[in-house]
């Protein structure tokens, strides 16, 4: 007999992002309210660690560069708007830093749930830290996971913004290691007649399937 | 407890509430428009309006919020 269960399946890249309605440390907020800006969901295990707190930090750090990309960040834990309050008010006075964006009380579980925020051989109880890029069609565009115990990478967090706007942009792709300035790749050619003609297209091309071109 | 920015506890706008308010003052705006005046993110104007509509000081037609009565009393 086939077991039941009751998991939410979890959104995949290229889906839309289940919308959801949440109280905050900036009121209660729907994801909804995000459409047209490109969003930054991410989870943290806990207030007050020491992990999340330099996470935290780090966040604010590159905040005004995520406006300048028309981004906003959102962030979540199963605490309460209380203890959220309470760390953010510790981290101005002991670090002197002002978390500038709004986070996710999730006591419930509801939006971590959601978004597969809980790994339960990691904890059952904390959510793991993800990293949910979401479009302004509200559309999940990429997803990361880090365990409990490895901080995120700010940089490769813009670096993925960048390099997902430039797709959209220029409808061309990122190689490896990219960043803004470096040659991007041209779509590789879908027919024989393409492949034929794209060698001579005046692109930086190591073979027909891998051409490179300047912004 | 649901936390709303926009509208204290005792059912009067808050600062940014009052700013919101003010923003519609001239007419009908929206959501993108409050949060230029405002200077707020567009989120932050979307869910506030969405409480003032909530407390009765704006009204929701269409695309566009406008005052009521009661919002208009509030930013004279």
């Amino acid at each position: 007999m086939e077991e039941k269960t009751d998991e939410i399946r979890l959104p995949l890249i290229g889906e839309k992002a289940p919308d959801f309605e949440a109280a905050t440390t900036q009121g209660t907020l729907r994801l909804s309210d995000f459409k047209g800006t490109w969003l930054v969901l991410f989870s943290h295990p806990a207030d007050f660690t020491p992990v999340c707190t330099t996470e935290f930090i780090a966040f604010s750090e590159i905040y005004d560069d995520l406006k300048k990309r028309n981004t906003e960040l959102l962030g979540l834990s199963v605490d309460s708007v209380s203890s959220h309050i309470a760390w953010i008010r510790n981290v101005k006075e002991k670090m002197g830093v002002t978390i500038p964006f709004p986070i996710i009380a999730d006591l419930n579980k509801e939006v971590s749930k959601k978004f597969g925020m809980i790994h339960p051989a990691q904890s059952k109880t904390e959510t793991v830290r993800c990293v949910f890029i979401i479009d302004p069609e509200s559309k999940i565009r990429t997803i990361l996971y880090y365990p409990l115990t490895t901080g995120r990478n700010m940089k490769e967090i813009l670096r993925i913004i960048d390099a997902l706007q430039t797709t959209d942009k220029h409808k061309v792709a990122t190689p490896a290691n990219w960043k803004p300035g470096d040659p991007v790749v041209v779509p590789p050619p879908g027919t024989t007649e393409q492949a034929e003609e794209r060698t001579k297209e005046g692109y930086d091309c190591k073979d027909w399937y891998l051409c490179f071109k300047k912004l | 407890m649901i936390a709303v920015p926009c509208v204290s506890a005792d059912g009067k706008p808050t600062t940014s509430g009052i700013a919101m308010l003010a923003a519609l003052k001239s007419g009908p705006s929206t959501p993108e428009a409050v949060s230029k005046i405002t200077g707020k993110p567009l989120f932050r104007a979307r869910s506030g309006l969405r409480e003032l509509v909530n407390a009765g000081f704006v009204k929701q037609v269409d695309d566009n919020y406008q005052l009521t009565t009661e919002g208009s009393k509030l930013v004279p």
